[in-house]
């Protein structure tokens, strides 16, 4: 096996810098007015895997993946996507920001919002043509919404928002994926939606890293985690990272997270 | 299956014409010569008026599709700012121009010092809210206030300097189209075409900045320049604008047109058609108005036609209209108290043991089924009877065949949501009643359909109640 003993060091996983590896941040620091809210980030994903990026409110976990898309100006590192700088392979990168980001009362129909990850495909200037919306509305099957097409979007539950932004991702057939909280305030149905879709990504060799909050569903969703803190308190494949030790480090003395995350792991 | 909507936006058009029909009296009335006048300039017979009206409504349909695009970048007020920040740029290209020895109203020179000044008034703001760390709202009440104040100054060294001259200077405050010529008003038309070019082409791009700009980033869109070229708009569309409408008046005519549209449609397509129409009726309205009364304000008639449209919409719009809102408001009151009535009824007889269709139930036990007012429960029963739901029957009121069949629907999906809710959400028995009572007026057919499924219920037409029916006699 390529791991035998728990990883809770960064630089036990971080030195290795493979050149084609779907994301490689690099010494990567970001600040927002002088505070410093990401210190010295360093992560290789691999291929093929689903990663947790996982840490208490105010870790950083939307700012890193902002950072890595240069939404967030970094104070000093580098980001590579499957060997190149990160601008040169930008449509590589499917990103689905969280839900409350936007206006759902934009007067948009849900086909409208997913044809927006082809436009640049579509080019300047010109019209979505008729090819273009049938790739949408195939995204928008794919998540269980091709009922819902020309629904104006703020007539969506928050569920089915979500997964037109996964279908807005899914339009773009990228190879890496960042989802910021798509779990967060869904109901049943959309959770299993996203689910079987983050399966489906794996299968076809995509990789995908999810924000996640709950830590319950870590150990059933994730090949790998980010434990994240401002820095990364550990990375590496979830049975052997996602431990109550590592997890104190992370969240520190919010006893109650603790508590429901020592539960999360003696269940298991 | 696909639900497409394809007659919606027809019907949102015709609406808004029916919205416009109390204008067309006033334009057939050519008996009195002013009215005829007022025919003779929206029929523009005459090539002058012709062409500031033609200018005057490129104008508003221009500012019509740009200003769609400001209030959904949500800037609408920076217009405001925008606009009074040209006021030193006009009186100082004045006394510049003035200075050097030529004529100091020379259009193309005042407009471009316009143009300068409103730029840097947009550069103001943007610095004020990144270096002093303010909101936006702070910044645009400085830099609008501070800039037309200044503008206010140099008015004054402009008319000491140019006398009588100067004293056009402010009709560009409140807009003037009667003393517009007829140069002037093609620079206006050609450069509202122009305006109105670039928006439509770069449609689908705004829409992605105004919606999701972070996502437009990611994608590689150069939302930086997608915000300066739609800004850029909104100056050139307020510089054409300034002889017309006047500086303090052309945040109204970028920001009523599509406020006014969004009343009548969820598409942004139709959106920026209906605000391009708006502005182009205000404008002809405006500038036609002016031209037959040359003391009007032409600024302040565009405004008021404009706003007379929003509140037309306002009231009328088919989408967000107040009128259609309170009516599906009180179509879905109805719809819950009918149900309410139906099931009642329904329940009254089944927790006897009675066959439905027959039994009759007093006024007092319908009433006490339910926490509604007499006065709630007489209306409903009328309402019923007209209907034919409910008929009377020996002093009560009983169920007709229609009415039967209306209430086993209600019942039963009721149920249906009760046992899908006690089923799948862990909600205990005892408390299914109220919430199935508010979600089961707004179930859609398919999702009963899957219910059905769900629960394996084929066979009886009506389920048993999951819970005992208050006051059931028990067998």
């Amino acid at each position: 096996m390529f791991l035998d003993k728990p990883i809770a060091n960064k630089a036990d996983f971080g030195t290795e810098h493979s050149p084609d590896a779907p994301l490689s941040i690099h010494d990567m620091t970001v600040a927002y007015h002088r505070k410093p809210v990401l210190w010295d980030v360093d992560l290789d994903i691999h291929k093929g895997q689903l990663v947790g990026l996982i840490g208490p409110n105010g870790a950083g976990k939307s700012t890193l993946l902002k950072a890595a898309m240069g939404l967030v100006p970094r104070a000093s590192g580098t980001v590579h996507v499957f060997g190149k700088p990160y601008e040169k392979n930008r449509q590589m990168v499917g990103y689905v920001p969280q839900r409350e980001s936007v206006d759902w009362d934009f007067p948009v129909s849900a086909l409208d919002v997913v044809c927006m990850g082809l436009y640049r495909e579509v080019g300047w200037f010109r019209p979505v043509g008729r090819k273009f919306k049938d790739r949408a509305r195939e995204a928008l099957e794919k998540v269980g919404m091709g009922d819902f097409a020309d629904r104006q979007i703020s007539q969506l539950s928050g569920g089915q928002q979500q997964r037109v932004f996964l279908a807005r991702a899914l339009a773009q057939d990228a190879e890496l994926y960042f989802m910021d909280e798509p779990f967060a305030g869904v109901d049943a149905a959309t959770e299993k939606a996203i689910i079987q879709l983050l399966k489906e990504l794996k299968a076809n060799g995509r990789t995908v890293i999810v924000v996640h909050h709950d830590l319950q569903t870590v150990r059933q969703y994730f090949d790998s985690v980010i434990l994240l803190n401002m820095r990364v308190v550990a990375h590496g494949p979830t049975k052997h990272v996602f431990t109550e030790e590592n997890l104190k480090k992370t969240y520190g003395g919010r006893l109650t997270l603790l508590s429901e995350a020592s539960h999360a792991i003696s269940s298991n | 299956m696909r639900f497409r909507r394809t007659s919606g936006g027809r019907r949102e058009l015709s609406w808004l014409a029916l919205a416009l029909l109390p204008l067309v009296p006033v334009a057939a009335m050519a008996e009195s010569t002013f009215a005829s006048d007022f025919v003779r300039v929206l029929t523009f017979q005459d090539y002058n008026t012709r062409v500031v009206v033609i200018g005057t409504m490129l104008l508003g349909l221009a500012s019509g599709l740009v200003g769609t695009f400001l209030l959904l970048r949500k800037r609408a007020l920076l217009s405001d700012a925008i606009s009074h920040a040209m006021l030193p740029g006009i009186c100082a290209a004045f006394v510049v121009m003035a200075l050097a020895g030529g004529s100091g109203k020379h259009l193309g020179g005042l407009l471009l010092g316009a143009a300068i000044s409103g730029i840097l008034g947009t550069a103001a703001v943007t610095l004020i809210r990144k270096t002093a760390r303010l909101k936006e709202d702070v910044a645009l009440a400085i830099v609008l206030s501070t800039f037309f104040g200044f503008g206010i100054v140099l008015l004054g060294v402009a008319q000491r300097l140019g006398a009588g001259e100067a004293a056009g200077l402010k009709s560009f405050i409140y807009g003037k189209t009667a003393s517009m010529l007829l140069s002037d008003a093609l620079l206006i038309a050609i450069f509202a075409a122009v305006a109105a070019a670039i928006c439509a082409a770069l449609f689908k791009e705004f829409g992605l900045l105004c919606f999701d700009a972070e996502f437009g980033r990611t994608q590689g869109w150069p939302t930086g320049l997608l915000d300066a070229t739609l800004m850029a708009l909104v100056v050139l569309v307020t510089v054409i604008g300034l002889q017309a409408v006047g500086l303090i008046m052309m945040v109204a005519l970028l920001v009523i047109p599509p406020s006014a549209a969004r009343f009548w449609t969820d598409d942004l397509r139709w959106m920026a058609a209906i605000s391009s129409t708006i502005g182009a009726l205000s404008g002809l309205f405006g500038s036609a108005a002016s031209a037959l009364m040359g003391a009007f304000p032409a600024g302040a008639i565009i405004v008021l036609v404009a706003t007379l449209l929003f509140v037309l919409s306002l009231l009328l719009g088919t989408r967000r209209g107040v009128v259609h809102r309170s009516r599906a408001g009180l179509m879905l009151r109805r719809k819950v108290t009918s149900q309410h009535l139906l099931r009642g009824l329904y329940e009254l007889a089944e927790r006897e043991h009675h066959d439905p269709k027959e039994t009759a139930a007093s006024f007092e036990d319908l009433l006490a089924e339910r926490s509604w007012t007499r006065a709630e429960l007489q209306r409903a029963l009328a309402r019923h009877i007209r209907q034919g739901l409910i008929r009377h029957k020996g002093g009560g009121y009983a169920l007709t065949r229609l009415g039967y069949y209306t209430a086993v629907h209600a019942v039963r999906t009721h149920r249906l949501w009760e046992m899908y809710l006690i089923a799948h959400a862990d909600v205990a028995p005892s408390h299914v009643d109220t919430g199935a009572d508010t979600i089961e007026h707004v179930l859609e057919p398919d999702l009963i359909a899957r219910l059905e499924t769900m629960l394996a219920d084929r066979g009886s037409v009506v389920p048993p109640s999951p819970h005992p029916l208050k006051g059931m006699v028990q067998t």
